[in-house]
């Protein structure tokens, strides 16, 4: 399809083309003025409408295809929620508006939000204090180990390492790296985390421990007791990466069960749409002891029940964002949150639970799955069988979109090869999962007929399979189509 | 149960597939010792009842002041097409394009950004954009840090404080060195800054239009820095850039900005949108998503995402960044608005803006007492000298229903008495003769 650029035509006024009632040259000197017009489409409004629009029907989204990508709980998110946050009383607040001396009044609505969900993300967690700062899961990680670091380097103590298990998100060693640790990685043992292995690595230098439960395999890390209690054993921290929190929601608190540190992705598990990449929102859940370190500004509420900002945390990390975190996105989840309520929330991760062991079950005949027994919200199956015959994960993939599906997570985690991960999370419907089973079962028997067939998919895609050594090789990252002035 | 399709039968029947007689059953491997003591959480609420609440606590902001605050974050018209058209589900509810056939919608879409970025900064490569203005500034530092391997930086302090607060924050536990270069009466000291950089400086860091509204040329302090072989960051206001002298024009390596002015909502403070662009020798030193142009097996043209070696999810703790996300629903909705109105249309609510805030100064600099804080040029914001603080002033304006601009005292000690003043499309004459009225009654 062509580009907005390719479609430019000299003249052509786009919608924002206001008439100037008079010269204005001279207003910015010209040594400080730009030379000439920006390069930019010369479009109607109609050719912008239909440009998008078309290319909206190239994409595939839940609200038009299952999207089973694992690791990633792509469910579906209620209409009503996108209602909540463009109400203008939100939409129109500029941010520095409740910042000014006794401007507080002018924001309440706003600072109630943001003192409610972190009152609501901390009674989920059985976290003392949360903060919705950070505006993505990794963003939130990044928080979380510059909160540690903070903890560690308050306490006198030098602490350089963070060990993270191989079946970790890989934003979690990227993470504590960019915080200005070193990182440890640590082997799982049939999938989850050895704890004689941990001990061997523990050790005085050791900040944190960050670790994913239920993991990247899908599994629950069953020797989590054991881990608390070394991990405690050198006074390092406990931290919980949250994506998969739809797994656990009334099952366990993080708080509870020993950590000290957990993100949220909000755009996962709370149901607010996840934008093609974003935006999203990361909150930092932590423990008492960690509450000080917390980034500032946080909201309080006086005796009077009016809310303000409160600046005056002389141990805080400082401004992770600008403001207060992407404030839509968590509305967004505030709301889902109060429309779900207690048992909501609870049949949530029931249901996604029950979902991907059924379509585990269903699929355990036909993919080889390494570690087969009761997964959480979703579960890594291998084609290495499939492999054999020269059909890879990847192919297995692309014919899933042919199907009409979203293919699953592929060749992550790192650790399991020819790694598919599906996660079907709570709002699909059996028939939905039996068609995709169904899909997916003709094309594992393709394989073994008609092993050509499934290499060269997609065919009912826009375009088929892509080069992506071209694209990395031969760098073309902007349209280089040329528009007169 | 909302959004949760199975019926009790459905539910048996995939109990049965599982081979367990429970759902309960399901999470035996969580011991009962780690089992929540408490979830008290609200019950459940319909629809239209969560959304009167909220529609509750919306009407508790004030959004009807009579606005000239701006500091980095404007309010601009967006035309009604961006939302219609960014609001798409089949946008709205896509991943990150891990599956590039499935996606190509959104990948020509970035795509279309990347190059619109570059055009408006004159630069020659723009990633997917990552979550502010301030995370680009922080992620921009970084690139020089590692491009250059050198641990010193020179910021000025015209540079959002917002920012630089930002930038303290994330360096706190790394080994650089930041040096400020303090403001001369709302001014960049170029000399001063000049002299700063020198062979261990990774990076100079600027802004234009400076935080006090201040246009600057930088050109001369980055052709220094480039003998010295730092790099040249600017921070830039991405609409006013369709009528100031461009990144790429004064010699910077890499461009950053908050791209809210660009068609997003203010939001009380988010989503927002941070932009990056660079020389073509920084590309793999760049964060984030990038999406490149290729073919298919038959020669078709499609988008993918690439460079991916430089990401965690490949690279883990060596990777260039941990950002896994970008905003991609935002960048849609700045190149949808980029598209709407167009070169000309975008330079003319620039200068359209600039003339405001100029017809804004000559008013009120006629009220006893003010003064300019800067003698520089300025596009669409001013600082404004007061006989009396700031503070009070607005305390006593925003009774009246207008907010007049921001303290600059909250950031600059020493400053209490100044004004920040931004105009937009939006604002109008009649705007600025009554903001002149009440602001002459209240000094």
């Amino acid at each position: 399809m062509k580009t907005i650029f390719e479609q430019s035509v000299p003249g052509r006024p786009g919608v924002g083309l206001r008439e100037l009632k008079k010269d204005l040259t001279g207003l910015i000197p010209q040594e400080l003025a730009r030379d000439g017009l920006p390069c930019l489409p010369q479009v109607s409004e109609l050719d912008v409408v239909r440009h998008f629009t078309r290319l909206s029907r190239l994409n595939f989204g839940v609200d038009s295809h299952f999207y089973p990508l694992g690791s990633c709980t792509m469910k579906y998110n209620p209409k009503f929620i996108e209602q909540a946050a463009s109400l203008p009383g939100f939409s129109r607040l500029h941010p520095l508006v409740p910042q000014f001396r006794g401007a507080g009044h002018f924001a309440q609505g706003a600072l109630e939000v943001i003192y409610e969900t972190e009152r609501l993300l901390c009674e989920i967690t059985g976290m003392a204090g949360f903060t919705v700062h950070p505006m993505a899961g990794s963003h939130g990680e990044l928080t979380g180990a510059m909160i540690i670091a903070a903890y560690h380097k308050d306490k006198g103590r030098n602490r350089s390492k963070v060990i993270v298990p191989d079946s970790a998100h890989g934003t979690n060693p990227a993470s504590a790296a960019i915080a200005g640790f070193d990182v440890i990685s640590l082997e799982s043992r049939d999938g989850i985390i050895d704890p004689q292995a941990l001990e061997a690595v523990l050790s005085k230098d050791v900040a944190a421990v960050m670790m994913t439960c239920p993991n990247t395999l899908g599994l629950f890390e069953q020797h989590l007791p054991r881990i608390v209690e070394l991990v405690r054993s050198v006074d390092a921290l406990l931290y919980y990466d949250g994506a998969n929190l739809n797994a656990i929601l009334g099952k366990m608190r993080v708080g509870e069960a020993g950590f000290d540190v957990v993100h949220l992705n909000l755009h996962k598990t709370f149901g607010t749409p996840h934008g093609g990449g974003g935006p999203g929102s990361g909150p930092v859940g932590v423990c008492q002891r960690l509450v000080d370190y917390l980034p500032v500004s946080r909201v309080g509420k006086q005796e009077d029940g009016q809310f303000f900002l409160n600046y005056d945390h002389p141990k805080s990390i400082g401004y992770v964002a600008p403001f207060y975190g992407n404030f839509a996105v968590y509305l967004k989840a505030y709301a889902y949150i109060l429309r779900l309520g207690r048992k909501g929330l609870i049949r949530v991760s029931e249901n996604a639970v029950l979902a991907a062991n059924y379509l585990r079950k269903r699929l355990e005949n036909h993919l080889e799955i390494p570690f087969n027994r009761i997964c959480m919200h979703e579960f890594v199956a291998s084609a290495v069988r499939q492999a054999a015959k020269g059909v890879r994960a990847v192919d297995i993939a692309k014919a899933l979109l042919d199907k009409g599906h979203h293919a699953p997570t592929v060749y992550f985690p790192l650790i399991v090869k020819e790694a598919l991960m599906f996660e079907p999370t709570e709002t699909e419907s059996l028939d939905t999962l039996d068609q995709f089973v169904d899909d997916l079962i003709a094309i594992l028997e393709q394989v073994e007929q008609d092993p050509a067939a499934v290499q060269s998919a997609p065919r009912k895609t826009p375009v088929s399979r892509l080069d992506e050594v071209k694209a990395a090789r031969n760098l073309e990252l902007t349209d280089q189509c040329r528009l007169e002035d | 149960m909302p959004y949760i399709p199975h019926t009790p039968d459905e539910q048996q029947r995939m109990l049965d597939v599982v081979g367990v007689s429970s759902l309960e059953e399901l999470f035996a491997e969580i011991p009962a010792d780690l089992r929540p003591k408490s979830f008290d959480l609200p019950e459940g609420l319909g629809e239209y009842e969560v959304l009167r609440h909220l529609e509750t606590l919306a009407e508790k902001n004030n959004t009807r002041l009579v606005g000239f605050l701006g500091a980095g974050f404007y309010d601009h018209a967006i035309p009604a097409a961006v939302d219609f058209l960014t609001a798409r589900g089949e946008f709205a509810t896509a991943y990150t394009p891990y599956q590039p056939e499935a996606s190509q919608g959104l990948l020509q879409a970035i795509f279309e950004y990347q190059t619109a970025i570059c055009r408006l900064m004159d630069m020659e490569y723009a990633n997917a954009s990552v979550y502010d203005g301030g995370t680009a500034l922080y992620e921009a530092m970084m690139m020089a840090v590692r491009q250059t391997k050198r641990r010193k930086i020179v910021v000025d302090e015209c540079v959002n404080p917002i920012y630089r607060r930002m930038l303290d924050c994330y360096t706190s536990n790394l080994q650089l060195e930041m040096i400020v270069i303090s403001h001369k009466e709302g001014s960049s000291d170029l000399p001063a800054l000049s002299k700063a950089v020198d062979t261990d400086t990774a990076a100079v860091i600027v802004q234009n239009p400076n935080f006090f509204g201040a246009l600057e040329d930088f050109s001369e302090l980055f052709a220094h820095a480039s003998s010295q072989r730092a790099l040249n960051i600017i921070s830039v206001y991405p609409l006013m850039q369709s009528i100031l002298k461009t990144p790429g024009a004064m010699g910077a390596d890499i461009a950053t900005a908050e791209g809210q002015s660009l068609g997003l909502p203010l939001s009380f403070g988010g989503p927002y949108l941070g932009i990056m662009a660079c020389s073509k020798a920084l590309i793999r030193q760049m964060p984030g998503r990038i999406a490149g142009r290729t073919t298919d097996g038959e020669g078709r043209t499609g988008y993918v995402l690439t460079l991916q070696a430089r990401e965690q999810h490949i690279r883990r703790h060596k990777a260039t960044s941990n950002i896994c996300s970008n905003q991609a629903l935002c960048a849609m909705r700045a190149i949808v608005y980029l598209c709407l109105m167009g070169p000309q249309g975008l330079a003319n609510t620039a200068t359209h803006s600039a003339e405001l805030a100029h017809y804004a100064a000559r008013r009120l600099l006629k009220l006893p007492g003010t003064r300019m804080l800067s003698e520089r040029p300025f596009a669409n914001e001013f600082a404004l000298v007061l006989p009396k603080p700031a503070y009070a002033v607005i305390d006593r304006l925003t009774r009246r229903g207008y907010l007049p601009g921001f303290p600059l005292g909250r950031y600059y000690p020493g400053l209490e008495n100044v004004l920040l003043i931004a105009c937009t499309e939006k604002n109008t004459r009649e705007d600025i003769g009554i903001l002149k009225e009440l602001l002459g009654g209240a000094l």
